[in-house]
């Protein structure tokens, strides 16, 4: 099953703010982009240009990706209170 | 307010059944719609360290079912070696859980004894006076308090504002995701060949993580699976061929797994970092008038066979409610006075077992021929045990003698088990 299928079953409200930002211009120097690969909910991909782009609202809110980011340009905290994922079984 | 906790897991919940039940004024801050909204696990709760300091709460927690039977696997590409231990007077030494229903249970417990658990609020600062914590920032709105209890995870944002963490780095944290598979009551207990109640714990290492530090595991719940992948994050980050999302993927194609999941319905995917640093993670463990528990403390142990977190978390808020007490007593919360907490963590015995096994992960992480030629080696032994030549088989001696003799002579094992023989 695709990732973006399991993400369906999990219960989100979204806030219209988003709680990740990335650093276009550090990412565009960063080689590994170990962002796009660990991030579990598979969030991040690249777009035509080639840019990291990052699909927030199906966040699991584990936080990884800032971790691994070398360049430290993903601005990551978590969303405003009751929002983002609810785990219903966790 | 007397106290305020941030965040509310079961190291903040404990913190707070141990204060409300001696009358304090205790307020419990929870981001999600309730306690449990945002944790996972794999997950199983180890009981015999709580039973002596619990003993009335346990009776009636919402476990999933009680681990009788534990497996490991080695993996070697295709090859794989299970060991199985079963013995059905394990009931009541560990269980397997669900976050989401434990916490809200035990949250419901807390305020029973008259604590406030306040959700859907994050706390997005401390409040200073001097060099003293005098409150929270919860969303805008100031809350102060004598003492704050720092309970908001392995990330602990608000641990780093205190100054009590060190900086996050891959080194110290690995990750773990898993998917929720309902396939119902009957299904699980003939699945997994257990009675009613009686649950599984299945841990893999081996190939599947690439050769970096990591593995798979698998828990039986009533009527679900738990089922998973943990991968440290330095190995992860730097290697090409490591992709999250596909890991789990391809665990779950695999033929020991893929009958055992066979027609479920995924209810949930989920995913957690896990403070393998233990107490790399942190400067201190206290300052004026705040303390840090639980993942936020870094209280993990890893052992590689059995992991620990949950039941330290619950010791670890006991232990700083006590220490809060003895403060209130002498109404100074000085960290002079709160470095009391260091002597409430040895009383609930879980300060002498982390410093003990502080090392773990490093430990696992660095042998990472654990992934990699000791799986290869027990899976190419035991699959020529069993194999039989059309030739005839060799003498056992002689096939023991073929694995052994180069492996023996290797440095790297010795020097491998001298690291291993800590755990």
């Amino acid at each position: 099953m695709k990732v973006e299928e399991k993400l369906l079953r999990n219960f989100y409200r979204i806030n219209q703010t988003p709680h990740i930002e990335l650093a276009r211009e550090l990412c565009l120097s960063c080689e590994l982009k170990p962002c796009t690969r660990i991030c579990p909910a598979g969030l991040y991909s690249l777009n035509d240009k080639g840019e990291v782009t990052v699909e927030y609202s199906g966040c699991l809110e584990c936080g990884s990706c800032s971790v691994v980011c070398p360049k430290g340009a993903i601005k990551w905290s978590y969303p405003r209170g009751g929002y983002g994922v609810q785990y219903r079984f966790g | 307010m007397d106290i305020v906790i941030v965040g509310g897991g079961l190291a903040g919940l404990s913190t707070a059944y141990g204060l409300a039940r001696e009358g304090l004024e205790v307020i419990v801050i929870e981001r999600g719609d309730h306690p449990g909204s945002k944790n996972m696990t794999g997950g199983r709760l180890y009981l015999e360290p709580l039973k002596r300091f619990y003993p009335e709460l346990w009776e009636e927690a919402p476990f999933e079912r009680w681990v009788t039977k534990e497996r490991i696997t080695l993996i070697s590409g295709q090859k794989a070696v299970t060991l199985e231990y079963s013995n059905p007077e394990l009931l009541g030494h560990s269980a397997t859980v669900l976050r989401s229903h434990l916490d809200k249970w035990l949250s419901e417990k807390v305020q029973e004894a008259g604590a406030f658990v306040i959700p859907q609020k994050k706390a997005v600062d401390l409040i200073w006076d001097g060099d003293r914590v005098v409150g929270v920032n919860v969303e805008g709105e100031e809350l102060p308090s004598k003492v704050v209890v720092i309970a908001d995870g392995v990330l602990s944002f608000i641990g780093q504002k205190a100054g009590l963490r060190t900086p996050l780095t891959p080194e110290k944290l690995a990750l773990g995701y898993k998917e929720v598979i309902r396939i119902g009551e009957e299904e699980v207990q003939r699945r997994f060949n257990l009675e009613e109640n009686q649950g599984l714990a299945h841990l893999f290492f081996g190939s599947l993580t690439k050769g970096h530090f990591g593995g798979a595991f698998l828990y039986t719940n009533r009527d679900t699976l738990s089922l998973g992948i943990v991968i440290g994050l330095a190995g992860a980050a730097n290697s090409k061929d490591m992709n999250a999302p596909e890991l789990i993927e391809e665990f779950k194609a695999r033929s020991e797994i893929a009958p055992l999941i066979e027609g479920g319905e995924i209810l949930e995917y989920s995913a957690h970092l896990i403070p393998e640093g233990a107490l790399d993670c942190v400067k201190g463990l206290y300052g004026n008038g705040v303390l840090l528990v639980g993942d936020a403390a870094g209280f993990t142990i890893n052992h590689g066979f059995t992991v620990r977190g949950m039941d330290l978390a619950l010791l670890s808020g006991l232990a700083a409610s006590k220490a809060v007490l003895y403060a209130f007593k002498r109404s100074d919360f000085s960290k002079n006075t709160l470095s009391f907490y260091i002597e409430c963590l040895k009383e609930y015995g879980i300060w002498k077992e982390i410093y003990k096994f502080r090392k773990n992960s490093k430990i696992l992480s660095s042998t990472t021929r654990l992934y990699t030629e000791y799986p290869k080696w027990v899976c190419n032994l035991v699959g020529d045990l069993f194999f039989v030549n059309a030739g005839g088989r060799e003498k056992l001696r002689s096939i023991l003698w073929k694995h052994l003799k180069d492996v023996l002579w290797d440095l790297r094992l010795w020097k491998d088990l001298w690291k291993l023989k800590e755990l």
